[in-house]
């Protein structure tokens, strides 16, 4: 599905990631854990396709195919979504004019037909159903006064509705009460797929609890320094990340 | 005191000379006459404005007027069907017309017929003429400032028209008060008087409209009587083409417990300059002034407004939005004048603009003058980019960067546009915004 072939990135001079090399498989969940600053948000901004970031060497290929010369948008369309760890606010642009202005512009690119208006509502008062998302936050502007769980489960919501190949989830645990968490965690799992991988970068291993990863990965200083099973996540949670740091010094 | 001889540019020459020519011709009673030549004299002494006028700053008639276009005759029949086509490509607001071309009143144009219970219009033209009780009582009472541009317009207007909306009489149908001008590059100096009285309500839609590629140098002047208890709805959208300098002048006096709203829209003309003259002459009323301004190219747009708060209890928004790509200017300048009897006013100004190219100028001067101690006054103004963040998330969701943007900048011009409180007129301007933005 995704393979990160030896990238580099740099922004403003700083170096960021060091030779990071990646292989999530079709179906996977895989996870990313690593310390503050050990590159894991700069990785989900350089898959989705931020602007801000100087790749200098390496390739990020979905099924075979490099994606790094593709604007963000393209990459949605070829089926990378990113849930942001910290969902931004759009005053004026109501929930349900940006849902359905994105899911017709990925179906667009795919050289698809536009939702017919009694279907997307059929989609999207199901989703948000699901989640506990009440109808009159889907007529408020997005993310517009929405706590850190109702933006973390619109965020669920979209990659519900857009139905992406890569997910990436970015932090999506933090501002997290329990009950959120869980729900949050149900509208992942319900998602996965034979045909759908997971990135899941998370710095605690309580999320992990909810969605069981395949493989857990920890990053420290811009690369993949250890790759296990879940029991990874368990071990890092009773020793820390302080073998680690050291390690890839 | 001046006994120096102002050096004039080629287009002042060419008023000048014209005056005493036109004004055997233009109508008026020998009061009306009087007028002309009393606001000829101002123009005498001060030219056209320019940058060292201040409050014509940023918008430099001298430099944007070349030349003076000849001034505009009555239309002929061509004319009055080449006005017809113009005008059929204006958005239908289901309103009831009075049309003015070429600064003339235009019956044939006009639903004269059909126009609502309580609605009158008329030739301003001919109650010029013939001393009308409006004209006599209300001409140049709502646009009274000292400013060159309203002094020429009183010196050079040829006609117009009186609207007056009976006391008591809820208007069902908007009035749509629309002035073109067509055949070849002229002046025109159109005029429009508008009574509103006691306890009445009505929408306004004043359109401008010329054609693409025509250099007309239009001056407007459109006065405002609202009266006690009165609900106004008033939306301008300035239509002229993209060779079209307009100068547009709207003054308005309202009544007390009642509530005005007046909204410019422009996107098109070479160079705009609309100036409000906003008077509060009663308390307990509402006024909202606001606009959105979506330029391209080399064009100019300039919203100038002057808000007398004049009596106690009355309270005024100001709103505006400015859109502005390639090598475009806006500017916005906003008095708001607090006078020391107007305790409890309360007023707040805002002015936002979005610059989409690195050539695109903004010029904000909101103001504030107070001297009453018993008040709420803001004003703010701000001037950016599109923020980069919420272009990358709206991108990350798959909106190509256009259509990314296009949804952002609706949104912005959108919080401008709520100030309209008639939805279908409000979401004709939203669809106007759309077409701009698809175009862009």
């Amino acid at each position: 599905m995704l393979e990160i072939r030896n990238l580099h990135v740099q922004i403003e001079d700083k170096k960021i990631l060091d030779g990071l090399t990646l292989t999530v498989n079709d179906g996977e969940v895989a996870a990313i854990m690593g310390p503050n600053g050990s590159g894991k948000s700069t990785l989900s901004y350089v898959i989705a396709g931020k602007p801000d970031y100087e790749v200098l060497d390496g390739e990020i290929l979905l099924d075979g195919e490099n994606i790094l010369e593709m604007e963000a948008d393209a990459r949605a369309a070829a089926g990378v979504f990113l849930a942001f760890q910290y969902p931004l606010e759009i005053p004026g642009v109501a929930t349900m004019t940006f849902l359905k202005a994105a899911m017709n512009a990925q179906r667009k690119a795919r050289g698809e037909d536009e939702l017919a208006t009694a279907d997307f509502m059929k989609r999207v008062r199901a989703g948000a159903e699901k989640l506990g998302i009440p109808q009159d936050m889907l007529k408020r502007g997005l993310n517009v006064g929405f706590s850190g769980g109702e933006k973390k489960r619109m965020e669920i919501l979209q990659m519900a509705l857009l139905e992406p190949r890569f997910c990436i989830l970015d932090e999506t645990d933090s501002g997290l009460d329990i009950d959120a968490l869980k729900i949050v965690s149900e509208g992942v799992n319900a998602l996965k797929s034979p045909d759908r991988a997971f990135l899941v970068i998370t710095h605690y291993q309580r999320l992990l609890n909810y969605i069981v990863p395949d493989t857990v990965h920890v990053m420290a200083h811009g690369k993949i320094v250890k790759t296990g099973g879940k029991e990874l996540a368990l071990e890092l949670e009773a020793n820390g990340y302080a073998d680690y740091k050291t390690l890839a010094a | 005191m001046t006994d120096v001889t102002p050096i004039r540019t080629a287009a002042e020459s060419a008023i000048l000379s014209r005056f005493p020519e036109a004004k055997a011709s233009l109508p008026g009673t020998p009061a009306v006459a009087t007028l002309r030549e009393q606001a000829f004299g101002r123009f005498v002494e001060t030219g056209l404005p320019h940058r060292r006028v201040e409050k014509w700053k940023y918008t430099d008639l001298r430099s944007i007027m070349r030349e003076a276009a000849p001034l505009a005759g009555a239309p002929s029949a061509a004319d009055l069907a080449a006005a017809k086509v113009l005008l059929a490509a204006l958005p239908d607001f289901g309103a009831a017309n009075v049309t003015v071309v070429n600064g003339r009143f235009a019956p044939s144009l006009s639903d004269l017929g059909a126009l609502p219970a309580g609605v009158t219009a008329s030739d301003l033209g001919e109650a010029l003429g013939s001393g009308h009780k409006l004209v006599v009582e209300r001409l140049g009472r709502a646009a009274s400032a000292d400013d060159s541009a309203l002094a020429l317009n009183a010196a050079f207007m040829a006609g117009g028209a009186i609207v007056a909306v009976a006391a008591g009489v809820a208007v069902d149908r908007p009035i749509a008060l629309r002035f073109v001008s067509v055949g070849t590059a002229a002046a025109t100096y159109p005029r429009a008087l508008i009574e509103i009285g006691t306890g009445a309500s009505v929408t306004l839609i004043e359109t401008h409209v010329s054609a693409d590629g025509i250099a007309h140098q239009a001056n407007g002047v459109v006065e405002i009587f609202a009266g006690d208890e009165t609900k106004v709805e008033h939306v301008r959208i300035n239509a002229h083409g993209d060779a079209t300098v307009d100068v547009s002048s709207l003054g308005v006096v309202l009544g007390g417990k009642a509530e005005l709203n007046s909204f410019n829209f422009v996107t098109n003309p070479a160079a705009a300059r609309h100036q409000v003259f906003f008077r509060f002459a009663g308390e307990h009323s509402t006024g909202n002034v606001s606009g959105a301004s979506l330029l391209k190219g080399k064009r100019h747009a300039d919203t100038t407004l002057f808000v007398d708060h004049a009596v106690e209890n009355c309270a005024s928004r100001e709103t505006f939005a400015h859109v502005l790509d390639d090598q475009a200017t806006g500017v916005f300048q906003g008095m708001i004048l607090v006078r020391d009897v107007a305790q409890k006013t309360d007023g707040k100004m805002m002015s936002r603009a979005v610059l989409l190219s690195d050539d695109a100028t903004m010029n904000n001067k909101p103001e504030l003058e107070i001297y009453a101690d018993d008040v709420a006054c803001g004003h703010g103004a701000t001037v950016g980019a599109l923020d980069e963040d919420l272009l990358f998330y709206l991108r990350a969701r798959g909106l190509p960067k256009a259509e990314a943007e296009a949804l952002m900048l609706a949104a912005f011009v959108g919080e401008a546009l709520e100030s309209i409180a008639n939805e279908t007129v409000r979401e004709t301007l939203e669809g106007l915004v759309e077409a701009w933005l698809k175009a862009r």
